[in-house]
């Protein structure tokens, strides 16, 4: 059985290869579907997070949105949004927005919330504006949980992006779910490109969180591991 | 792929059912027997199956690693690799080896488990502070019974919130297992999309989120009756 | 119940501690006897090796060479597991278990050693009783539940559940509110007196080791005996610089803490007049009466009703 399962993993890199195209063009699909409602869930989540946590107010909410989001079967919320606002790209980004939006919220709310108290009261202390406090003290020191927190929405986006492909939205997880079309070769062959893609944004990402982390915070948050705190 | 059930035909679809309003009592009263319940239990064994195999691994790997050094990187990136590896994808990768079955499904969600598992797992062993495992050395315990008697029970608050994520996470996941096995909440589903049937889509999503509210709200009582130490505060 | 154990004798031959890659010894060739039921301080600078001294007599830390033996054995002949079995070990932070409750904590070392369940639960009465905390009120808390003092009156609890002959005291009471760290030194005294055990007690407060200890030993750095004697020797003869700066420029006032009104043969007090004090007083305390008054003596209650009198001049006779 080994045997047959090697040959079918060497036709479908041979199908990658045949099929750069497609590949290309699914992958590029792909990356637009995830990079989009990656942006939309930052522009929807980050302002209210960091706001909620330099208010500490809405803990209840903020702290519980991520468990929420990641009790929400993927399919469930695809599927809700295929019967409820039917198929395209624009509706697929809804639905992928409904699952970015928690980990990122959770996350910049925490982050903010518990930048160190003491640096805070010693800023306000020496005469900084609240927007000041926000802007040169709470925000810097935010960056690094914050960004652990767009990383995961940006590898649940991209994980979540294949199975938007039965809705219509386009990429990697068209040719995963068209087995007539592509047998087996070009559905193992479009899983591992699927897997290297979100393989790569992770690391990208978190080399870039890394980058952000200023130099006295380094070890606080391992930049190698998705952040898949559970905020008990 | 395989296709989900189709809805079965009554012959006669009553109102709300043919006009695909938006949720509609009576079908699932009708099919609750047949075709929900069913896939409901289907569900829970997946995810039983799929978070005691993970616990279980997870533990091993944990108390070795509590033991070796050098055994908890590569178990961390290796499970973090796996995590970061999108469902579909990962299923689809395994049916040429375990093919269209429920092993291939279990793998999968096993090794989506390890990451969340292991980690919490090894960080409660951690969390016992240095003075208590003094005392315990002191005293004369062994290192078996201070593991035992002192770092797990310490560690219980840790393996139990990674517990609660573990079921949660897998219960979520567990819907897509619908593309591989006709199993699972996940097939009503796929079933009723093509068909855009709102109702079976609700349904079965309902289901889905309300065992993972209850498998949580379970597990924070089985937290609560195991670790009455950590809520409680000075008397005085 | 079971019939208590005799106290024991520790003793230190020539034991050196070194370790790998250091020049000098953490303890330096170490000899000392503690006879049986007595309290023995070890005191010194910090790190200057007591701690490592004493962890030497429960194979916390192992010997380089030279030995120590317990009630005449080597502690090396024994397995180490059992021999922590039968010593009590307290230290600082206390490490009480914070998942079970104080009786569970204070029942460790006799579950360990497979007493009856009857057996266990009365012992931990007893203990709880023997450091004042009620039973009835304590036995089903936590850790949580209880502050410094409390915890570490547990500790000690926990310490003497299996009555082990020899316990070692690691700075107990370092951090707790001086007001607190008093009171548990009184309890300490109070318990020793009951249960008469070898204790070695690590501390770096002089002025505790004169209270608690029966001898004390004054350890520089790299664990070197400098000289190990009652309180009142080595208040009245420090052997060197070192031990006169360490024990402080005041001991000829710290050795009248060590002397009480009560326990001297005093004089009945005729037409003298000045501040009545108790027979509890101690000299120190006297002085500091005399010199508040402006008064030369001091007047206290005998036993006998009739009241005796101690002056300056034979104060000054007392410390000669």
């Amino acid at each position: 059985m080994t045997v047959a399962a090697l040959d079918v993993f060497l036709n479908s890199l041979d199908f990658i290869v045949d099929r750069r195209e497609l590949i290309l063009d699914k992958t590029w699909e792909h990356v637009q579907l995830s990079a989009v409602a990656l942006a939309v869930s930052i522009a929807l989540a980050v302002p209210v997070g960091v706001v909620l946590g330099h208010l500490h107010r809405g803990s209840f909410l903020a702290v519980n949105l991520a468990n929420v989001g990641r009790a929400l079967p993927t399919l469930v919320v695809i599927a809700v949004g295929v019967a409820f606002l039917g198929i395209g790209f624009a509706n697929q980004v809804v639905a992928l927005v409904v699952l970015g939006v928690p980990p990122i919220l959770t996350n910049a709310y925490v982050a903010v919330d518990e930048v160190e108290p003491d640096a805070v009261e010693a800023a306000r202390g020496m005469g900084m504006t609240p927007s000041q406090v926000l802007r040169r003290i709470e925000l810097p020191l935010a960056l690094p949980l914050l960004f652990a927190g767009i990383r995961t929405a940006a590898v649940f986006i991209v994980a979540t992006a294949t199975i938007a492909a039965i809705a219509g939205g386009g990429g990697l997880g068209e040719i995963l779910v068209n087995q007539a079309s592509y047998r087996v070769e070009g559905l193992v062959g479009a899983a591992i490109c699927v897997s290297l893609l979100a393989l790569a944004a992770d690391a990208g990402l978190g080399l870039v969180q890394r980058a952000l982390t200023p130099r006295g915070l380094k070890e606080e948050v391992p930049a190698f591991e998705p952040d898949v705190r559970s905020v008990v | 792929m395989t296709a989900g059930p189709v809805i079965p035909d009554f012959g006669e679809a009553s109102d709300c059912v043919s006009e695909n309003r938006t949720f509609c009592s009576d079908w699932v009263r009708e099919n609750w027997d047949p075709v929900l319940q069913p896939a409901l239990v289907e569900h829970v064994k997946l995810t039983l199956i799929a978070v005691v195999v993970g616990f279980a691994i997870s533990l091993v790997a944990a108390l070795l690693a509590h033991r070796l050094r050098h055994v908890e990187r590569p178990f961390a990136i290796a499970s973090a690799v796996i995590y970061t590896i999108p469902s579909l994808a990962l299923f689809q990768l395994l049916v040429p080896i375990t093919g269209l079955t429920v092993t291939t499904v279990e793998v999968a969600l096993v090794g989506y488990t390890l990451l969340i598992l292991f980690r919490n797992i090894l960080t409660g062993l951690r969390s016992a502070p240095p003075e208590v495992l003094e005392a315990a050395r002191g005293m004369g315990l062994t290192g078996t019974q201070t593991l035992f008697r002192v770092e797990l029970p310490l560690a219980l608050p840790a393996i139990v919130a990674g517990l609660r994520v573990a079921v949660v996470s897998t219960i979520a996941l567990a819907t897509v297992a619908a593309f591989v096995v006709s199993e699972g909440l996940g097939v009503p589903i796929l079933g009723a999309l093509p068909l855009n049937f709102k109702t079976e889509i609700i349904a079965a999503g309902a289901l889905a989120v309300g065992l993972a509210i209850v498998a949580d709200a379970m597990l924070v009582v089985v937290q609560r009756l195991l670790t009455p130490w950590a809520y409680t505060r000075r008397v005085a | 119940m079971r019939a208590p154990r005799q106290a024991v004798e520790i003793v230190f031959d020539h034991a050196t501690k070194r370790y790998p890659g250091r020049a000098a010894a953490a303890v330096d060739d170490l000899s000392l006897v503690i006879p049986a039921g007595e309290v023995c301080c070890l005191v010194g600078p910090s790190g200057g090796g007591k701690t490592t001294a004493m962890k030497l007599v429960n194979r916390l830390v192992e010997l380089t060479s030279g030995d120590v033996r317990v009630d005449g054995r080597s502690v090396r002949s024994l397995d180490e597991t059992e021999l922590r079995r039968g010593i009590g070990y307290v230290i600082q932070q206390v490490g009480l278990f914070p998942h079970m409750t104080v009786a569970e904590n204070v029942a460790t070392v006799p579950r360990l050693l497979g007493w009856s369940k009857a057996e266990i639960a009365a012992r931990v009465d007893e203990l709880l009783d023997l450091v004042d905390l009620p039973a009835v009120d304590y036995r089903a808390r936590y850790a949580s539940q209880l502050s410094g003092g409390e915890r570490q009156r547990v500790g000690l609890a926990r310490a003497l559940a299996a009555d082990p002959p020899v316990m070692l005291m690691d700075e107990p009471f370092g951090a707790l509110d001086p007001i607190t760290r008093m009171r548990l030194q009184n309890e300490l005294l109070r318990i020793q007196r009951e249960v008469r055990k070898t204790i070695i007690f690590v501390t770096h407060d002089i002025d505790e080791a004169i209270l608690l200890g029966d001898r004390v030993a004054i350890l520089r750095d790299g664990g070197i005996l400098v000289q190990y004697d009652t309180p009142e020797e080595l208040l009245a003869r420090p052997a060197d610089e070192f031990v006169a700066r360490f024990v402080g420029a005041d001991r000829g006032l710290k050795r009248l803490s060590l002397t009480r009104l009560g326990e001297l043969e005093l004089e009945p007090a005729e037409t003298a007049s000045g501040p009545v004090l108790d027979a509890g007083t101690t000299l120190r305390d006297a002085l500091s009466a005399m010199l508040n008054d402006g008064s030369r003596t001091v007047l206290v209650e005998g036993g006998d009703g009739a009241t005796r009198q101690l002056t300056l001049d034979r104060l000054a006779e007392l410390l000669r």
